[in-house]
């Protein structure tokens, strides 16, 4: 349990998606206008996220991992399909969005309607394909694990995105410097949260 | 449908120059376009691996445009996003096995970056936007061209972090023995993650100031 725990604390804070590496930063900045928005599409990511990493966990730990096949027969011991995984994870990702989508549309209409714009777009986001290779990166022991890191590498995707839009939605109203303005100016202060996030990097779980 | 006969334009027309010329500035694809923020920002800690990178994107992008070109008009509309996905997934782990054959250590460093070119927003945004209505050749040139302009940025802030960051370029030590002496000392910060960014800002202020046309409202 403990350690469920600090896989969790560990992915929001200390390896956040968008400070520590970058991902998913094509929508983080382009659906940062308004916080509306962005608490959208960042529920969205928490949702998605918390779905594919324990399926992908699944489908690496019984087919793609080297002697993951054993269970089909012994003499398949030595097979070794990891190099598949980038096209299987992708087609995992691709339909399960396709298929929270049904469900959610099925069940919460409401729901449906503010996410539906972002559902689509969530499947070539990189946060969703690197929570997946990350996965398989730090061979986590059980589907709790991986569980865990996706629902904590969503939230704190979720803060951050909450976070930027708030102070674009801020800054708004202050004099920047015409070239910096927009674009650039989003870039240097999403180096300065970074800034102020690796700050949690001394915490050792 | 247009009955008009199109004349045949040569390989290396006015247009076809800009497709290619274009993504180096004006309509670079990180600064102006905002795609493929992602990987261009973890890879750039050092040259080599930018360098890498760059080729690896840029590869990827020019052939998945032909291929998608020769494809689009037999894709069905409703499942074009699975069928360039698929394409785009195929071409990345030809290109991540090329890298571990090759450049072992490399491919190590970059790690899951490699596999994160499938979704680099650059390669679908140019698939949606250009090969599915274009021609293979213009297609190969615009991927090339948004290729080179993404490979010019990665290398810009490649070198930046490597020469500040450690003194070093590609590996080689240049800042001499006696600047250290003179209690010079490398800028730790610059290795860091938000450091990238801060320097990709500076860029879009420096590339801004220069083409006032892209300043933005607000």
């Amino acid at each position: 349990m403990q350690e469920l725990f600090n896989i969790f604390v560990k992915s929001i804070f200390v390896d956040n998606m968008v400070f520590a590496y970058f991902l998913g930063m094509c929508s983080y900045l382009a659906v940062s206008k308004t916080v509306q928005t962005s608490v959208g599409l960042g529920i969205a990511v928490i949702f998605v996220l918390g779905i594919t990493v324990p399926v992908d966990y699944l489908l690496n730990e019984y087919i793609l991992r080297p002697g993951a096949l054993v269970w089909l027969d012994k003499s398949f011991s030595d097979v070794d399909l990891s190099f598949l995984s980038f096209i299987l994870f992708i087609a995992i990702i691709a339909s399960m969005v396709q298929l929270v989508e049904m469900v959610i549309e099925k069940f919460s209409p409401a729901l449906y309607s503010s996410l539906g714009i972002f559902l689509p777009l969530i499947a070539v986001n990189c946060a969703i394909l690197g929570g997946s290779l990350f996965m398989q990166e730090r061979e986590y022991q059980s589907i709790a694990q991986a569980t865990s890191f996706g629902l904590g590498s969503g939230i704190g995707w979720f803060l951050a995105i909450v976070g930027i839009a708030a102070i674009r939605e801020k800054i708004r109203y202050s004099n920047v410097p015409g070239p910096l303005r927009g674009l650039g100016i989003t870039f240097i202060i999403t180096g300065l949260m970074g800034i102020a996030f690796m700050s949690f990097l001394g915490i050792k779980l | 449908m247009s009955a008009v006969k199109q004349e045949k334009e040569p390989l290396f027309s006015a247009k076809n120059r800009k497709l290619l010329t274009n993504p180096l500035n004006i309509d670079n694809p990180i600064t102006v376009q905002v795609l493929g923020i992602c990987s261009a920002l973890a890879v750039t800690a050092k040259i080599k691996p930018s360098f890498v990178m760059a080729l690896s994107v840029i590869v990827v992008i020019a052939f998945s445009n032909v291929i998608i070109s020769l494809m689009r008009n037999g894709i069905p509309p409703r499942i074009r996003i699975i069928v360039q996905l698929v394409v785009i997934a195929s071409l990345v782990i030809l290109v991540d096995q090329v890298l571990k054959a090759f450049v072992f250590d490399v491919s190590k460093q970059l790690s899951v970056f490699v596999g994160l070119i499938i979704t680099n927003c650059i390669i679908m945004g140019r698939l949606e936007a250009f090969a599915m209505s274009n021609k293979p050749w213009p297609s190969f040139l615009d991927g090339l061209g948004n290729g080179f302009g993404y490979g010019a940025i990665l290398l810009i802030v490649g070198f930046t972090r490597e020469l500040f960051g450690s003194g070093t370029i590609w590996g080689f030590h240049v800042i001499p023995e006696s600047f250290y002496d003179f209690g010079y000392r490398n800028n730790g910060f610059m290795i860091l993650p938000p450091m990238a960014l801060i320097i990709v800002g500076i860029i879009i202020w420096i590339q801004r100031a220069k083409n006032p046309q892209l300043i933005e409202e607000n």
